[in-house]
């Protein structure tokens, strides 16, 4: 997955994607059980999520909700168009918001000014309206145009999977 | 689906990262002064109810390979037979319907950007019209959950 771990340890991070992609069993002792499938110690189980964690290819380790099922089914992607000088501060201004899940720089193209990107949630289409004023009032001045691209549906939704095959 | 309370905090703390240690519910009981078997009792109720995604490990699959955001303008009319020809690609794991003159958004991953504008070239082929092809330049947050707010 990455030059800064060792060959057998790259085969070995992918046993351990294959095996924990879809989430780990309830049980009262997780690690042991995926040390036991990696035939690993649990603490050199430890150690290699922690390695993968420090050098990025683990995002995080944690309990993951479905927020539609919460009931956060409304999300809105909220697109600005801030000078390029200024997108150092308020990027990392909007993506600090609780209520913003990813927030991402991308160009701009013909026909298509905005080049901030701040995917916001909520539990209604006024909850979400509220997050989008915050946002301007935010940015103010340094916002030329914006707009929300509420989503009317799901069409496809699918995490990316490796197959055990895959390796 | 409502929340009861130590639902709800066990989202709010944890859905960032979790004890990397042995018996992490142990420790989870302990921050929210509940029993191990409450948290893993309140775990298997959401994961019932659909409400929890995943316990685990979140894998950042972009450095993998190169991926994009893109989007097309189609059609009322041909929205949905455009849509399915977009989800049949195995590239692409997300594609919402939007209201916007762009209306159908979607996530392409490949092995490498050429890959990428391949996909991006058939497509415009097939369906006579223009993908705009946004890749991410900078990430400021990416994807690491938001806070449930006040009032349930």
């Amino acid at each position: 997955m990455s030059v800064c771990i060792s060959r057998s340890e790259s085969s070995l991070a992918q046993r351990l994607v294959v095996l924990t992609q879809a989430g780990l069993p309830l049980v009262e002792d997780p690690w042991a059980w995926l040390a036991g499938e990696l035939e690993l110690s649990v603490e050199s189980t430890l150690d290699l999520l922690k390695r993968l964690q420090a050098e990025g290819a683990i995002r995080r380790i944690a309990a993951v909700p479905n927020h539609y099922r919460l009931g956060y089914c409304h999300n809105g992607m909220t697109v600005w168009d801030v000078r390029d000088t200024d997108m150092p501060r308020l990027g990392a201004l909007l993506g600090a918001q609780p209520f913003v899940s990813h927030c991402y720089r991308r160009p701009r193209r013909p026909g298509w000014r905005y080049n901030l990107f701040a995917m916001v949630h909520g539990r209604s289409r006024e909850e979400i309206d509220s997050y989008r004023e915050h946002l301007r009032y935010l940015l103010g001045d340094a916002c030329a145009a914006d707009d929300m691209l509420v989503s009317s549906r799901i069409l496809k939704k699918t995490g990316l999977r490796l197959s055990p095959a895959a390796r | 689906m409502d929340l009861d309370l130590l639902s709800r905090q066990l989202i709010d703390r944890f859905q960032h990262g979790m004890p990397l240690c042995a018996e992490p519910y142990l420790e989870m009981a302990r921050v929210l002064s509940c029993s191990e078997a409450q948290v893993l009792a309140c775990l298997q109720r959401l994961e019932l109810a659909g409400a929890l995604s995943r316990v685990g490990p979140v894998f950042e699959h972009s450095r993998a390979g190169a991926s994009t955001l893109a989007a097309l303008a189609v059609p009322a009319e041909r929205l949905h037979q455009v849509a399915e020809r977009v989800s049949q690609y195995p590239e692409v794991n997300h594609n919402y319907g939007r209201e916007h003159h762009y209306n159908l958004w979607f996530v392409l991953t490949g092995p490498d950007r050429r890959h990428i504008e391949r996909v991006l070239e058939e497509l415009e082929r097939d369906t006579g019209l223009a993908p705009l092809d946004l890749p991410m330049l900078t990430a400021y947050r990416i994807d690491l959950g938001f806070a449930l707010g006040e009032n349930p």
